[in-house]
């Protein structure tokens, strides 16, 4: 009974790389040491409704193909048409996203993930600002004082907390959670405000103003400072601020409460300015709360491949990069795209109802294991190997430390991986042909 | 069996001291060979000058340059290089390519190509996120690689030091290169990368490390005799302490010097001193900010046991990225540029902030001067590796224009006529009238590089070695460098002919075929005892302080494109 130690979760941006799986008869037995939502990710394969087989639309209908039927019809649609939406490719693997773009490049698409709906901001943030950022480890070894902003983990990153950061014990943090300051900044009392030392309880899309004021402070001008900010009294903010100032090393964690809240990328370029600021008298570093496992990875490989990180235009035979014109959803909202290919995303479920009724409207192809939303609108459907169980292949931490995922069991389904080399040979051929 | 014959070429190989001489090169299967038959596909290369393929032993092409692109969007149109930079669209045989600066992984391989370079090495590679470095080499097209791993404020190595266990220190070291997939050691600002961890630096080779009770000096001198201890190809690999700081010319010369007792155990140097240029500064501020470069000559001069590199500056815009992490903070507030800062767990630190060198700024007069002199004081090319330290001083693409400087005294005084008498004032370049020919070219581009890396198959066209060859479009004896720098410039910047392991890789200054390259890792071999005591040490490390598994530390093979292991036998 093959018992596999030190196995990736391939959940959250957390990446807990210590996971224990039993399996027996090609089956998984027992998980250890993963969190709820990664223990159901390991057991979910067998309960969820897994795409059985690869499927075209028929009459209105999905019906039944073989992989080869599929990738053809697929390659058909990419060849047929003239501007293509490649979205997702954010719950898969590195090696994944780089045969996603070199399919995009072959065919002229505009690729993007799903940081178009999340940590988008984030990246622009960094491009006007930068970001100073450190590996989690550097969080549990030295962080007395530790900010989420805008984010849950005890949610959204279970444990992240135990792992990395509040609870954890490191070299000169060997008290734990007792040696920490946690501060909680956010709009309403979330499970994990409720562990804070300090909850500061903001008004909704105020978070620029607070920034703002805790950077004035940091830099001696508390005078400029009105008598309250963001529905938090000035009292409350200098007391943050000297918080802060007074830390042997702060570690502020943002989430999709400030990448997506008004002011958008403006909120990481203030946050990435207040760390800056906060270095003259402390040592302080930012990292955002990555939500898919591997939405940090498609960036990377899109950066290093393409020298952009999310929404790349390849129409003109190199990339070319102008977020807010070539994000899918700016792109569906012009109702611009022709065809849509969409991987490891659901944005039936998660993008605007005008960007989904032009999805709705053209050829779709979806590659993913599970059935979702985007299924009732895909024309062809395949069927892909969850990466991390099933199929092997590198991830990105939040940090931007990579792993490399494990495969657990067999299956008979194609990776990710597989699918779109198959989908760029099919593409090539046909296009030879024509 | 392939087999190419390079007819008439006018060769300059300073390994074997041919001098721009006429002659045959036969290449059969990859490498250099006596002879081919009859059936030998024929190169006419009459009237050009054929080298080695060039090797540039430290750049920043993979790792830490993706932080680059990532805050640089604006960099992958930039286009002042045309035909080497800027936005280039696919076609049947190449990838689509952008940037200046900070190119994709493509165009790195495609530009470096065209150069006549064959063989790049990645200055440093944090052990933590090694894996990353080695995926963008995989998407390095063409070239060989191998790149250096960071030591230099790593815990375990500090400790060992401290402790006084140099044994379990070498066994380390084996195990990090092994699981970095690792050529040689890197260390930067010794010790400053643990202080940055607190916000602070270290100030000077005897400054104490807060918390581990060591010294930079101790750090130097522990890890190169781990480095001899080993038998590495590489000697250590060091960027000093104190970068970019008016006045850090003697801690340069101080750290040069501490390394005369170090026995190199192969023949090599016993240190590598990286990218001077940011270490050879004179004054007390950046008020009288001057050269430092004929002190640092001087000293250089009556020295045997090293070698350095340059860090030549290029005007325009370049893209610093260093794991000097205190320092990229420092140029960041200073500039009021972006900064990016990634300190690595228990190893490491490093930032990037992008830049402008004006040739109107006299600092930066004064920096694009220092690199040049070095150059031309120091009296022995062996001892001088060409670089930009790319894109740190400015991209690799440039090279050209800068062989134009180091060979002609002409073009110097052309750019230097731009200079304000406050720079001038400052530098000593315009009185030095040396001017470099092809061979002394060939040297600093090629030669110094297989000799410090121990890599006798590159960097030069002895029968046996890799069939890795440059020839540029240019007659020695008929083009006259220091007038006709424009010839000079324009030849280097196409290759008429690069050759890559015997394939032709670019023809008339454009891609023909985009093989994958080898890389390049050290195996040090430990004795079974010392490695079992050092393993339980760093258990510890990982149990308690690391936030990955030590089983999933280690870079996978599949990770590896067409591994080159070279195996070395420590004494201990
Ligand atoms: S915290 Fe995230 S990565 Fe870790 S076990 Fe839970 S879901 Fe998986």
């Amino acid at each position: 009974m093959p018992v596999i130690k030190d196995a990736v979760c391939s959940l959250c941006g957390s990446l807990c790389d210590d996971i224990t799986v039993t399996v027996e008869d090609n089956k998984i037995t027992k998980i250890e040491n993963a969190c709820i939502l990664g223990h159901s990710k390991f057991v979910g394969m067998f309960e969820h409704d897994r795409i059985e087989t690869p499927m075209i639309r028929k009459d209105g209908e999905l019906v039944p193909v073989s992989y080869e039927e599929a990738i053809e019809a697929a390659a058909k649609i990419l060849v047929n048409s003239r501007r293509i939406l490649s979205y997702g490719w954010c719950s898969t693997s590195c090696e994944a996203v780089s045969g996603a773009i070199e399919l995009a490049e072959e065919t002229g698409s505009v690729i993007d993930s799903t940081a178009n709906v999340c940590h988008g901001p984030s990246a622009l943030a960094a491009q006007e600002k930068g970001s100073p950022s450190a590996s989690l480890g550097e969080i549990k070894n030295r962080a007395d004082v530790i900010v989420f902003w805008g984010c849950n983990p005890v949610h959204a990153h279970p444990r992240h907390m135990s792992r990395y950061s509040s609870f954890s014990k490191g070299f000169f943090t060997e008290k734990g959670r007792k040696g920490r300051t946690m501060v909680v900044i956010d709009v309403r009392k979330t499970d994990t405000a409720k562990l804070a030392d300090n909850y500061v309880e903001i008004e909704q899309g105020s978070d620029l103003l607070l920034i703002t004021a805790l950077r004035s402070i940091v830099n001696g001008h508390e005078d400029v400072v009105p008598e309250t900010v963001a529905g938090v009294p000035k009292a409350e903010v200098l007391e943050l601020a000297e918080t802060l100032k007074n830390a042997k090393f702060v570690c502020i964690f943002f989430g999709m409460g400030v990448t997506q809240s008004r002011s958008k990328y403006k909120n990481g370029d203030a946050v990435s300015s207040l760390i800056s600021d906060l270095n003259q008298h402390t040592k302080a570093v930012m990292i955002g709360m990555r939500g898919h496992y591997n939405v940090t990875g498609f960036g990377q490989v899109a950066t290093w491949e393409t020298g952009f990180p999310m929404a790349i235009d390849f129409a003109r035979g190199y990339p070319y990069y102008n977020p807010g014109e070539t994000g899918a959803n700016d792109l569906l909202v012009r109702e611009e795209p022709d065809a849509a290919i969409i991987a490891a995303a659901d944005p039936g479920a998660h993008f605007p109802q005008k960007a989904v009724r032009h999805l709705a409207k053209i050829p779709v192809i979806q590659i993913d294991p599970y059935a979702n939303p985007t299924t009732e609108i895909a024309d062809v459907v395949i069927p892909s190997a969850i990466v991390g169980i099933e199929a092997e292949g590198t991830a990105y931490r939040m940090d931007a430390i990579s792993l490399r995922m494990k495969k657990l069991i067999d299956t008979r389904f194609k990776t990710d991986e597989e699918i779109v080399k198959d989908l760029t040979a099919k593409v090539r051929e046909l296009k030879r042909g024509a | 069996m392939s087999e190419i014959l390079i007819k008439n070429a006018s060769v300059c190989d300073p390994a074997q001291g041919i001098n721009c001489e006429p002659m045959d090169i036969c290449i059969r299967d990859g490498k250099i060979v006596e002879r081919v038959s009859g059936n030998a596909k024929v190169i006419d290369a009459v009237g050009k000058l054929t080298m080695a393929g060039g090797f540039d032993g430290h750049t920043h092409s993979a790792g830490k340059i993706n932080v680059g692109r990532f805050i640089n969007p604006n960099d992958a149109r930039k286009n002042p290089v045309p035909g080497l930079s800027g936005q280039v669209a696919r076609t049947e045989k190449t990838r689509a390519q952008v940037g200046y600066n900070t190119p994709n992984t493509y165009a790195i391989g495609y530009r470096y190509a065209k150069l006549g370079y064959t063989t790049i090495c990645e200055a440093a590679i944090p052990l933590l996120a090694a894996r990353h470095t080695h995926e963008e080499f995989k998407e390095i097209p063409i070239l060989d690689k191998m790149g250096l791993s960071l030591f230099g404020s790593n815990w375990q190595v500090m400790e060992y030091i401290r402790d006084k266990e140099p044994e379990k220190l070498a066994a380390y070291i084996a195990w990090g290169l092994k699981a970095s997939r690792g050529y040689g050691v890197k260390i930067v600002n010794p010790g400053g990368g643990e202080a940055w961890g607190w916000g602070r630096n270290v100030t000077g080779l005897y400054d104490p490390v807060p918390n581990f009770d060591v010294t930079p000096a101790e750090i130097l001198i522990g890890l190169a005799e781990a480095n001899e201890r080993l038998r590495l190809p590489h000697s250590i690999h060091v960027h000093c302490n104190n970068l970019g700081k008016p006045g850090n010319y003697a801690t340069t010369i101080e750290t040069m010097k501490l390394f005369e007792k170090v026995k190199p155990s192969r023949d090599r140097q016993a240190l590598h001193v990286t990218h001077v240029q940011f270490n050879a500064y004179a004054g007390t501020s950046w008020r009288d900010f001057e050269t430092g470069a004929p002190m640092v000559a001087d000293y250089v001069n009556g020295a045997d046991h090293l070698t350095f590199d340059l860090g030549q500056v290029i005007f325009g815009p370049a893209v610093t990225m260093t794991a000097d992490g205190p320092v990229e903070y420092a140029n960041a507030r200073m500039l009021h540029e972006k900064w990016s800062n990634q300190d690595i767990e228990l190893e490491d630190a490093s930032g990037v902030v992008p830049l402008f060198y004006s040739p109107k700024s006299f600092v930066n007069a004064v920096q694009w001067a220092i690199g040049l002199e070095l150059a031309l004081l120091v009296k022995d090319p062996w001892k001088i590796m060409f670089t930009t330290d790319s894109p740190n001083g400015g991209s690799f693409v440039n090279y050209p224009e800068a062989f134009t400087y180091l060979m002609s005294a002409k073009r110097r005084a052309e750019v230097i006529s731009g200079f304000s008498k406050m720079a001038l004032d400052r530098m000593v370049l315009p009185g030095i009238d040396r001017e470099l020919d092809f061979y002394e070219l060939a040297v600093m581009t090629r030669s110094t590089q297989s000799k410090m890396y121990s890599r006798p198959e590159k960097g030069n066209l002895k029968v046996g070695s890799d069939a890795d060859i440059a020839i540029y479009d240019l007659l020695p004896g008929q083009v006259d460098p220091s007038t006709e720098y424009a010839k000079v410039k324009q030849a280097f910047s196409g290759a008429a002919y690069t050759l890559k392991g015997g394939e032709i890789v670019v023809k008339d200054g454009e891609i023909e075929a985009t093989p994958k390259g080898k890389t390049y890792w050290v195996n040090a071999k430990v004795p079974k005892s010392i490695d079992a005591a050092m393993q339980k040490d760093i258990d510890r490390k990982f149990r308690k302080y690391y936030t990955v598994s030590k089983a999933n530390y280690m870079v996978e093979d599949s990770y590896i494109q067409k591994p080159v292991e070279i195996d070395t036998e420590g004494v201990f």
